[in-house]
């Protein structure tokens, strides 16, 4: 019995040994597991976070915010090939840029505004949707389009310096619309008259045409995404002229405000004599 | 030759399903053919069916994005299909990787290096670590995390639509199987394997094997990518159960005894 | 400090006061070519672009042109330039810029006409020129030698090529590309003024209230004038009005304050319109004192055709025209007279549904009473008028009628000075030269014509197409200095000047650059040579054309700086210096002409047209060419060989003597201590570093003498002293350009006004002198034909013509539903030879597309940005559909431009031309618009 016992024990025992051995490889390939998927998982978000922050790329039309696009593009490549002009290429490894995912270089090849807009309809994820570049009767229209914003750099255009141009604004698929031309006399010359380009955002969808046909050695005029082209005033400041401006003031809310000398409570800072009574 | 074919047949169907695929890809891009369109992450077939990669589709839902008809359509087409044929049938007839790495594992049989490097390493159960971690940050960071460094997009893609720098994965894939890791991407890290592995496990096209036939030469275990799936050789007559295999056929065309063959798995279990 | 208006309406005053007087040339204005600054050289030059005729300045650097800047002294652009202007020294620097001779041989290096092009010597394409000339000679005589001339050669060239054409080949088969360009102007001011060019000058923009551009899109074609236009606007917003009358919206509309789009060809309905307005409903606006004294009425025959080919012509009868194109081709003959037409043709005898039998009628015209000529506007109410002229279907008819009412009470409106400007829809016309007349018949009544501020103003589209074609004479009728080939007084005066016998020179000068192409065609033309044109390009129904030419027994010659279409189907091709490869000078819109030095050597072996003929005259002899000819219509050509060798030249004298290299000629010395030469390359007086092997198979080591100045100063004599006057050579190398006539070293602004012209002053007739001679005294009769031939003399007097509204030969129809116009855009120029080799002109305008109304492009199934074809009679090509941007036409025309070689419009379009001009109407036929 005891023998039985003492054998039992043994194996027990020595059952408990390769059991806590067992376990402790167990607990130690766990570990070994965490870790390099730790280091694994940090280095490839780290990796990943760094090729998705680029802001400066120009989406097809329709394309979602940003954010949302990264998310939701499944790098397909259907609107790339949809596109009739070859506008559209796909982030390679190399671009430096959110890899598979659409973009375009308008100095290369800008968007040309097809009116069917081939490249949308087909993205399987709507991370392309119709919506946003449809009106208000649900067809296709590419004037709403938002791929980005033409910027004028107003020291290297040449029209500013009196030159006949306004190449981009002939470029221009929606001419007088998203550009128009501001005439101002030339007084140097006492004859001739500056036409300056002039871009509207409200009508400009950043297809790039009036960027690929800037004549500059590197383009006076430039589409980038729109927010980063564009400022924005909060929605304090309202225009008193125009009772439009005041729908801005939907989503307002009286916000607390707090400054450096406000930041303490008023008691606090009542409390607190500073150096007042210092000389 | 008919010897050869013997030998060789499933590679050289699959290397034709592989190429053909490629092919129209590629045409759909090039030429604007209409059978094929986009690549392995969403295509359409002839204008109409929806296709999409649902590992892709499921990080795509950890990341938050709202997910669209047509690809959850897409989606649940291509889980149906691999569900029944096999999961990760899609790693040797479909997948342009896949021949990146048979490549770099015929060079290293033929160069011996499986014979110097007998153990290897790494555990294959990494590759279910992957697709744990791909999914825990395409949670944090919103972003489908595995589709930005795809190895398998960027070759596919890049052939498709311009290679850039994927010439230089597909150069690290294949050293890495080379020199480091027999079957190292595929069989170990791949996520979308292990994704296929997970989804193939109750498939119906299964390699069996009988082993009243077997005479226990082990060319089988010698070609198998995922040589563990066959544990059964030389002891039980058993259908493959693992969803680790990968349907490639290379085992059944090696055995010079006619000990392994491909079989629905019910049927079989029947006979059984 | 910003000047304000008032400040610049006064110095503006001033200035166009100070000019108004005749400036001297102005010191501070002289060209000093700057010394070496920092390793490049600054230097003068005219832009090789449109008529505008800027100045810009190059650095040369290395020898190559490292830059191009507006000219600030330059009066006309004040150192401003478009977006071409910049690009000057690029053009020259293509990589495909052809750099030796080439011919088209077979295996065994013989000419063949299937052979392919291989590079040969200059020595070989002379040769090969040398004996193709002559056999066309022996085949056809004078006739048979053709060549297709240009409004963008060089005075120097343009006259040396005249000379050894019809002083040498006594061929008047030379015809510039400027004959699709102003042939319509050209006539315009000979049959109302009797001699060429405008009265007035740019100036008048800066003076005048109204602006009416008639089919002329300024903005994109004449970019600094309209920079000028619109600052005019500015200076005075309320009171300066800006009209657009055009067939589609473009981009002069953008500044219009009234823009009128009307249908092709009734633009002389619009005119006719504003004339009986003033006739019939503001007879006091007329300056009865004015017209009274310099004004007679005319009128001519209307039955002329359409400059088509004629049924008895050898190709028509050959079946060369297949059953479609003969559809338009039968109207030559007879033509049934439209309801749209009807009215109009009413006092002459017709109408709707008569038949009218076409006949060549030349330019024959009449006097006729002002009762006639009251008469004949009498159909031209604003009801008639608007119904057939109202261009956009989408318009409402009152609101057209309004404007059309507005544009006749601006021209109207006592006090308010009017400029008309237009171009080519006004000269591309098949009644063009009419169209043109039409425009002074208003001008005239209101007394606005010749006067600072007021006018009708004929732009120019190419850049000499007045300094060269027009003035120097390179047209088929033409000599220089307005003289015409088929009267006997100047055809003397310049062969004493030419020092070539009396009858050498051919009196029949038909050959316009259509006909050219025709009797090519016609198998008449055996050799003809391609100078500083595109003429397979930028000819209309070119399929012909470009058969002709590759497939019938002829030699087909292109100079050229690069290979475009003509080249293509050449048999051999010559490499060209560039503009600034050689000493030139250019005579713009306003008659201001322009020198430049030779800033660089050429590129390859490529030497100037100059250097070309010259050369070329070397191979011919007195013998070779003086003997007698028949022509076709039988004039016979006598037999100069023993008058030359009375004149003291023998049987072998070349060309070259009598020509070029004279004793006159060696006169002109070279010399590097003259400060217009000074360090200044000269590759026709001296050869230069490359050492090209010329044309006999040696080093070729210059001429010796400054053959430039020889032709500049030759060609001079014949306007010096006949309204014509150019300064001299070197004065010219000092200025920035000058006005002709220059008296007495003081430029010309406004003609025909005896305040600012010495030539009217001189007549001494009044406040204007009509001084031109030409069709001078005219028989007296009714609309429809002479009563009286007794010729009356109309010295100093201009006329106004009646002439009726008439459809063009093809207008849309059932079939072929859409007008077709063609045209430019402002990042090319014509055919793209040059512009499409410059990156950035390229980049911006890649291509040439079918701009249409996007409700057109739908109900034709056609997609935005898709590929449509454009098929008429004659031919079809693809061109993409554009329905936005800049030309914007109305439901049922079509625009495309003609620069893109790919896109080859004028394989569609139809060569009808103005009879009587015979330039082409590239703006309408019919076409059909269908997806590709």
């Amino acid at each position: 019995m005891s023998n039985n016992n003492l054998e039992s024990e043994k194996k027990m025992s020595k059952k408990q040994g390769e059991q806590n051995s067992a376990r402790r490889t167990f607990l130690l390939n766990t570990a070994r597991g965490l870790g390099l998927a730790a280091l694994g998982g940090l280095v490839w978000s780290a990796y990943v976070d760094e090729v998705t922050a680029s802001q400066l790329l120009l989406r097809p039309p329709g394309a979602i915010e940003e954010e949302e696009f990264l998310k939701t593009c499944i790098k397909c490549g259907l609107c790339v090939e949809h596109c009739p002009f070859d506008t559209l290429e796909l982030a390679k490894p190399g671009d430096n840029k959110p890899l598979g995912t659409p973009y375009f270089i308008p100095r290369e090849v800008p968007c040309y505004m097809c009116t069917d807009i081939p490249c949308v309809p087909v993205c399987p994820t709507n991370a392309l949707e119709e919506k946003l570049v449809s009106n208000d009767e649900g067809e296709l229209d590419i004037t709403k389009a938002q791929m980005g914003l033409a910027v004028v750099d107003v020291e290297n255009c040449i029209a500013f310096w009196g030159i006949q141009c306004d190449a981009c604004y002939r470029a221009c698929p929606l001419l007088d619309e998203a550009i128009t031309l501001e005439y101002s006399k030339n007084e140097r010359t006492g004859k001739h008259a500056f036409l300056k380009p002039v871009v509207h955002s409200d009508a400009c969808t950043g297809c790039g045409l009036c960027e690929r046909a800037c004549v500059t050695e590197k383009a006076a005029i430039f589409v980038l995404p729109k927010e980063v082209a564009q400022g924005k005033v909060g929605d304090h400041y309202i225009k008193g002229w125009d009772a439009e401006d005041e729908k801005r003031l939907e989503n307002a809310f009286g916000e607390e405000t707090k400054t450096e000398l406000s930041e303490r409570s008023p008691m606090d800072s009542l409390n607190d004599m500073g150096g007042l009574l210092d000389e | 030759m008919s010897r050869i074919y013997d030998k060789y047949r499933f590679l050289i169907l699959r290397r034709i399903v592989q190429i053909s695929l490629m092919g129209l890809y590629i045409g759909a891009n090039v030429w604007g053919w209409k059978i094929l369109q986009g690549n392995l992450s969403s295509s359409l077939l002839f204008e109409t069916v929806p296709l999409s990669d649902p590992y892709a589709v499921l990080q795509m839902f950890a990341a938050g994005s709202l997910l669209a008809t047509n690809v959850l359509v897409g989606a649940a087409v291509i889980l149906l299909f691999y569900a029944l044929l096999g999961g990760r049938m899609f790693c040797s007839w479909v997948c342009p990787v896949n021949m990146i790495t048979d490549l770099a594992n015929f060079l290293r049989r033929k160069l011996g290096f499986n014979a110097i490097q007998k153990r290897q390493p790494a555990t294959r159960n990494m590759r279910y670590w992957v697709i744990g971690i791909s999914l825990v940050i395409s949670f944090a960071f919103g972003i489908t995390a595995f589709e930005f460094v795809s190895p398998i997009s960027m070759v596919h893609r890049g052939l498709i639509f311009g290679l850039g720098f994927g010439w230089a994965a597909m150069l690290v894939l294949f050293l890495f199987d080379l020199f480091v890791l027999k079957n190292g991407w595929c069989g170990h890290i791949c996520p979308l394997g292990g994704f296929y592995s997970l989804v193939g496990r109750f498939s119906f096209i299964r390699v069996h094997h009988n082993e009243a036939k077997c005479t226990l030469c082990m060319k089988c275990k010698e070609v198998c990518p995922e040589k563990q799936v066959l544990h059964m050789v030389g002891k039980h007559s058993e259908p493959v159960l693992s969803g680790e295999c990968t349907n490639c056929g290379r085992c059944v065309e090696v055995c010079d005894d006619d000990a392994l063959g491909f079989a629905i798995k019910n049927l079989s279990a029947q006979k059984k | 400090m910003s000047v304000s208006r008032r400040d610049f309406l006064k110095s503006s005053a001033a200035a166009s006061a100070a000019a108004a007087v005749g400036m001297s040339v102005p010191s501070e204005l002289q060209a000093r070519s700057e010394q070496a600054q920092s390793g490049w050289r600054w230097d003068k030059a005219a832009c090789r672009f449109c008529g505008t005729g800027c100045g810009i300045m190059m650095a040369t650097k290395n020898g190559r042109i490292v830059a191009v800047k507006g000219d600030p002294a330059a009066p006309v652009n004040r150192g401003l330039n478009c977006i071409k202007g910049y690009f000057n020294a690029k053009i020259m620097y293509g990589a495909d810029r052809l750099k030796t001779p080439l011919l088209r041989v077979d295996d065994n290096g013989n000419f063949s006409k299937k052979g392919q092009f291989k590079p040969v010597s200059w020595k070989r394409a002379f040769d090969e020129m040398e004996v193709h000339i002559k056999k066309a000679l022996k085949a056809s005589g004078p006739e048979g030698v053709g060549v297709f001339a240009s409004g963008q050669y060089t005075v120097m060239e343009g006259y040396a090529a005249q000379k050894m054409m019809k002083g040498g080949f006594r061929s008047n088969a030379i015809d510039p590309n400027a004959r699709h360009c102003m042939a319509s102007a050209v006539v315009g001011f000979y049959q109302t003024f009797g001699i060429d060019e405008p009265a007035g000058c740019y100036d008048d923009i800066e003076l005048t209230d109204t602006v009416v551009s008639w089919g002329s899109n300024m903005a994109e074609m004449h970019p600094i004038l309209w920079s000028r236009v619109t600052d005019r606007k500015l200076s005075d917003p309320d009171r300066v009005k800006v009209i657009n009358m055009s067939t589609y919206t473009h981009r002069t509309s953008d500044l219009a304050d009234i823009e009128i789009i009307f249908t092709p060809n009734t633009d002389m309905a619009m005119w006719n319109y504003i004339a009986r307005e003033i006739v019939y409903n503001h007879p006091e606006a007329i300056d009865w004192d004015f017209v009274k004294k310099y004004i007679v009425f005319a009128s001519q025959p209307v039955n002329m055709g359409y400059g088509m080919r004629r049924s008895d012509e050898k190709s028509v009868q050959q079946g060369k025209y297949d059953g479609k194109e003969m559809e338009t081709l039968r109207k030559e003959m007879r033509k049934e007279v439209s309801d749209t037409e009807a009215p109009a043709l009413s006092v002459f005898g017709y109408k709707e549904g008569d038949m009218m039998e076409n006949k060549p009628a030349g330019l024959k015209h009449w006097e006729i009473s002002f009762e006639e000529y009251k008469r004949f506007l009498e159909p031209y109410t604003l009801d008639y008028v608007a119904r057939i002229s109202k261009g956009d279907p989408d318009e409402p008819l009152d609101q057209f009628k309004q404007k059309l009412q507005t544009l006749a009470n601006l021209y109207i409106e006592k006090g308010r000075k009017v400029v008309s400007f237009w171009t080519m829809g006004m000269n591309q016309h098949t009644r063009g030269s009419w169209t043109n007349t039409l425009s002074y018949n208003v001008h005239f009544m209101l007394n606005k014509q010749a006067r600072p501020g007021s006018g009708a103003f004929s732009l120019t589209g190419q850049p000499s197409a007045c300094g060269t074609a027009r003035e120097v004479g390179t047209f088929a009728h033409r000599l220089p200095a307005d003289m015409m080939v088929k009267n006997p007084k100047h055809r003397k005066i310049t062969e004493d000047r030419w020092k070539i016998p009396n009858g050498t020179l051919n009196p029949v000068g038909n050959q316009h650059i259509m006909k050219i192409h025709r009797d090519i065609e016609d198998g008449v033309v055996k050799f003809a040579w391609v100078n500083v044109c595109n003429a397979y390009q930028d000819s209309a129904n070119a399929h012909h054309w470009i058969k002709a030419a590759r497939e019938m027994d002829n030699f087909i010659v292109t100079s050229d700086g690069y290979p475009g279409i003509s080249a293509k189907v050449s048999d051999l091709v010559l490499p060209s210096a560039m503009i600034y490869e050689k000493w030139g000078a250019y005579g713009n819109a306003e008659r201001r002409t322009q020198h430049w030095r030779q800033q660089v050597v050429p590129v390859g072996d490529a030497m100037s047209d100059t250097w070309q003929w010259v050369e070329l005259s070397k191979r011919f002899t007195v013998k070779d060419l003086w003997g007698g000819y028949t022509l076709r219509n039988g004039v016979k050509l006598p037999d100069v060989v023993g008058e030359a060798k009375k004149m003291g030249y023998s049987e072998d004298t070349t060309m070259f003597d009598i020509l070029f290299a004279n004793e006159e000629a060696r006169s002109y010395k070279l010399d590097q201590n003259d400060p217009i030469q000074r360090g200044y390359d000269n590759s026709e007086g001296y050869g230069d570093f490359r050492n090209v092997v010329g044309s006999d198979g040696k080093v070729f080591e210059g001429y010796g003498f400054f053959i430039h100045k020889y032709l500049f100063e030759e060609y001079a004599w014949f306007g010096r002293g006949h309204g014509h006057d150019l300064a001299d050579f070197d004065t010219y190398h000092r200025v920035r350009g000058l006005k002709w006539p220059v008296v007495d070293g003081k430029e010309t602004q406004w003609r025909f006004n005896s305040k600012y012209d010495p030539y009217a002053k001189k007549e001494n007739y009044g406040d204007f002198a009509f001084y031109g001679t030409l069709a001078k005294a005219l028989s007296q009769g009714n609309l429809t034909g002479i009563t009286d031939k007794t010729k009356k003399s109309l010295k100093n007097k201009a006329k106004i013509f009646a002439r009726p509204y008439m459809d063009p030969p093809e207008k849309p129809d059932a079939e072929y539903d859409t007008w077709l116009c063609t045209g430019r855009v402002l990042e090319h120029w014509h055919s793209g030879t040059m512009t499409m080799r410059v990156p950035e002109l390229y980049r911006a305008v890649p291509e040439a597309l079918c701009y249409m109304h996007p409700r057109d492009a739908q109900d034709k199934g056609l997609k935005q940005g898709g590929l449509c074809w454009v098929e008429s009679r004659r031919g079809k090509v693809k061109a993409r559909v554009e329905t936005r941007g800049r030309n914007r036409p109305p439901r049922g025309l079509v625009f495309v431009p003609w620069f893109d070689e790919k896109v080859f419009i004028n394989k569609v379009c139809l060569d009808a031309t103005c009879p009587m001009s015979k330039q082409t109407d590239f703006k309408k036929c019919a076409v059909k618009i269908y997806q590709a």
